[in-house]
């Protein structure tokens, strides 16, 4: 499937790295481990030296999103608010960790910097919707929600 | 030439040398921990700034050049206070594990922890967490020991051009390993260890295999016997603080007796039993159209390295096994049978200078009715810290010789251990057998040396001999372009996977001193200078061996005992 973007690139040529990676990325939603090994082969530089780069940049996933998005905010007004034990609680219950995608694909669970709603501190946002003042034990509340209603828009990015 | 002043002496350095080199010369040493020789600077660590005058910062020594007039400070309260500074930042998120860590008193950080004299716990932090990788048969990694100096990485990549670890991440969560950080066993690693070689900690190190072979050393029923590598010989003493390229053959052979081996060999005896085999392998292909050119099999990293990634070329090997396991397989077939002993009982023991030694002793083929042929793999490190264990004193040990019949060797055998070592030796063999008179000229200087790709062509008789000898796997890309392409002009060639040969294999003493190959070198060279035979078919020995027991090179028993096969990896590795 992502064999066609090379075409567009010219062969042995290390700066197309980054804008391969980026396309690869635009298909699968994330960088599938084959598609590292071929731009590995195509930009002919060693499959650790391409996997470091991805691992280096944010903007590269390396594992695929789940159906729903948890967005835990670190900001400074929900670190006071406590932001620590929400995603403690989080990676609990989900039993994975900021970063990771549930087995169930059903879940990913990222850390983000103040998402601008202070004033409802702390935070999480999951998919488009906001989720403020909450507390520990709201978690498997909004978690269940999520659990039948499964977001198509979203969903698109893991085929 | 430009002159500077450095710590006011006055210095005459060349053009664009680096203030630390020019440092050097005139005794003053400046401490480093990403700075390797014969690579590009990468400024990465900083531990070795100094003040220059009218600079405002410091300056990184090893990436900085000379210029004329430039007065540099190496040692003042403000470079003092921003290298221990480093130190101590490094220390605080490392494990403090001195007492229990295998490079205890041979590590970098312990150094510069002591000449910084740091005495306290200033920082303290968050420290990294991370499992140890013991995946493959050979090395383990242990991400929490590394200072991420980068050291591994550029040797990796760089010299070797395998390319199997790199840093990943960025910041704090920075780590040095694989990709996906899966186990070395599935990664492009061929377990050569010249990352070990390098690494300042304990980071990087070998599987230590001391333990079962001191259970095999207290089992009754087990007779040990353990054989050691030609390079093995001109580097333990290094351990002991003797002077680079000391042999210290005669001790080494006292020493293992002592550890309880009931016999001592000499790998050596069957690197003879190789060449017999390999030069009439190479007669055979010439003669009878094989493939052609033929490689050496001496090397297991060379053959790791070929069977992941270049399987197409699998039919040019030497199907020799490589000589530790021939003499493995020597000991449980025609010794055990010579000497009335049951093979299962046997129980062999390679002292080698190399860590992929580990993984190929570990591969099925190389074994006969589930009966490995060498059942344990020891490093030259590994056999210096099991002389310490067991109280023995090397330096004060009697010398004594090898035992007969497979410890006997020619000056062949032992320049083995040397790039170009395992092509002269054959080539002294096949000369006498296609013309059937002998060299007059033993030494090849042409394929000596250090170069990356040596080559030569040889009158053989009739025939033109083209050889080439590649020195360090990071070399070999071009040369096997030429023979997948079919445009490779020679006939035989050697592939060593460490520069330098096994005399700089990953398992060898580990320190910084420059000149540790070439001085190793000088010693195996030395070796066969004085050796009273210096021909594999001169080994009387081997001989005896071919008359009682294989018949001849080649034979069909030869090829059940001493060859072997390769497979094509390549796909397991990308699945
Ligand atoms: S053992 Fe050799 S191939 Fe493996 S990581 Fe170290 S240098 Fe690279
Ligand atoms: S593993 Fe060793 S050589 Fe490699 S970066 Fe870490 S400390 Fe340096
Ligand atoms: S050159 Fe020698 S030490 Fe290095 S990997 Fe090959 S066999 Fe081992
Ligand atoms: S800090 Fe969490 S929304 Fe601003
Ligand atoms: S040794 Fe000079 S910057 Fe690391």
């Amino acid at each position: 499937m992502h064999s066609k973007i090379f075409e567009s690139y010219q062969s042995n040529d290390r700066s197309s790295l980054i804008p391969l990676l980026q396309d690869v990325q635009n298909i699968y939603g994330y960088l599938p481990e084959n598609a590292l090994r071929d731009i590995s082969d195509f930009v002919k530089v060693p499959l650790s030296r391409v996997y470091g780069v991805a691992t280096f940049y944010n903007q590269f996933r390396l594992t695929p999103l789940g159906k729903n998005i948890i967005r835990v905010c670190r900001g400074t007004a929900c670190h006071v608010k406590n932001s620590a034990n929400i995603l403690f609680a989080l990676e609990t219950e989900l039993g994975i960790t900021a970063g990771q995608t549930t087995r169930d694909k059903n879940f990913t669970l990222e850390v983000v910097n103040c998402i601008g709603a202070c004033s409802i501190a702390p935070v999480i946002l999951v998919n488009d919707d906001y989720h403020g003042r909450i507390t520990v034990k709201d978690i498997p509340k909004i978690l269940k929600k999520y659990q039948t209603v499964n977001k198509t828009e979203t969903a698109e990015a893991t085929k | 030439m430009v002159q500077l002043t450095i710590n006011g002496i006055k210095v005459n350095a060349e053009e664009g040398m680096t203030i630390l080199d020019a440092a050097k010369s005139v005794g003053i040493s400046i401490p480093t921990l990403c700075h390797l020789k014969n690579l590009d600077p990468t400024g990465a660590c900083r531990i070795c700034v100094v003040e220059i005058e009218g600079f405002r910062g410091l300056t990184p020594s090893c990436a900085y050049p000379v210029t004329e007039g430039m007065v540099v400070t190496t040692d003042s309260p403000r470079v003092r206070k921003a290298r221990k500074t480093i130190v101590e930042l490094l220390i605080e998120n490392h494990p403090q594990d001195c007492l229990i860590c295998v490079r205890n008193k041979n590590c970098e950080l312990q150094d510069l922890s002591e000449q910084y004299g740091i005495r306290e716990h200033r920082y303290v932090g968050e420290t990294k967490c991370h499992a140890i990788d013991i995946s493959s048969a050979s090395m383990e990694r242990d991400p929490a020991k590394c200072i991420l100096c980068g050291r591994c990485v550029r040797v990796c990549h760089e010299v070797q051009k395998i390319g199997a670890i790199d840093f990943t991440k960025r910041g704090f969560t920075s780590i040095v390993t694989t990709p996906y950080n899966k186990g070395l066993n599935v990664s492009d690693c061929i377990l050569c260890g010249q990352c070990i070689i390098v690494c300042p900690t304990a980071a990087l190190r070998e599987k230590s295999s001391i333990k079962e072979v001191a259970n095999a050393l207290y089992d009754r029923k087990k007779y040990c016997i353990a054989q050691v590598a030609p390079a093995v010989r001109a580097s333990l003493g290094e351990e002991y603080n003797m002077p680079l390229g000391t042999d210290v053959t005669g001790l080494l052979v006292t020493g293992l007796r002592r550890l309880g081996f009931k016999k001592v060999f000499d790998t050596n005896f069957a690197a003879d039993l190789t060449i017999m085999e390999e030069a009439t392998e190479l007669i055979n292909r010439i003669q009878n159209g094989g493939s052609l050119p033929m490689f050496t099999s001496c090397c297991p990293g060379w053959i790791k390295y070929v069977e992941m990634n270049r399987p197409e070329v699998l039919d040019h090997i030497s199907t020799c096994k490589s000589p530790h396991e021939m003499e493995g397989a020597v000991l449980k077939s025609y010794y055990a049978r010579k000497m009335g002993i049951d093979p299962a009982d046997i129980y062999v023991v390679s002292i080698m200078p190399c860590t992929v030694k580990k993984y190929e002793s570990n591969r099925a083929e190389l074994s006969a009715e589930a009966m490995p042929d060498v059942d344990a793999v020891l490093t030259t490190r590994e056999l210096v810290r099991f002389f310490k264990i067991a109280g023995i004193d090397f330096n004060d040990l009697p010398e004594s010789e090898f035992d007969n019949p497979l410890g006997e060797s020619t000056g062949a055998a032992a320049i083995f251990g040397t790039s170009g070592g395992v092509m002269e030796a054959a080539l002294r063999t096949a000369y006498f057998k296609i013309t059937g008179t002998e060299l007059e000229h033993l030494e090849f200087e042409e394929i000596r040396g250090m170069a990356g790709v040596k080559e030569a062509t040889v009158k053989i008789g009739d025939l033109d001999v083209s050889i080439a000898v590649v020195n360090g796997i990071g070399n070999v890309g071009p040369v096997l372009d030429e023979v997948q392409n079919g445009t490779s002009k020679h006939h035989f060639i050697e592939v060593m996977a460490c520069l330098g040969g096994c005399i700089n294999g990953g398992g060898q003493p580990i320190h910084q001193k420059p000149e540790k190959v070439v001085k190793r070198v000088k010693a195996l060279y030395k070796i066969d200078e004085n050796a009273k035979t210096r021909r594999s078919h001169e080994n009387e020995s081997v001989l005896t061996l071919y008359k009682e027991f294989f018949g001849e090179p080649n034979s069909h028993k030869a090829h059940e005992i001493l060859h072997t096969e390769y497979f094509d990896k390549k796909k397991i590795l990308k699945n």
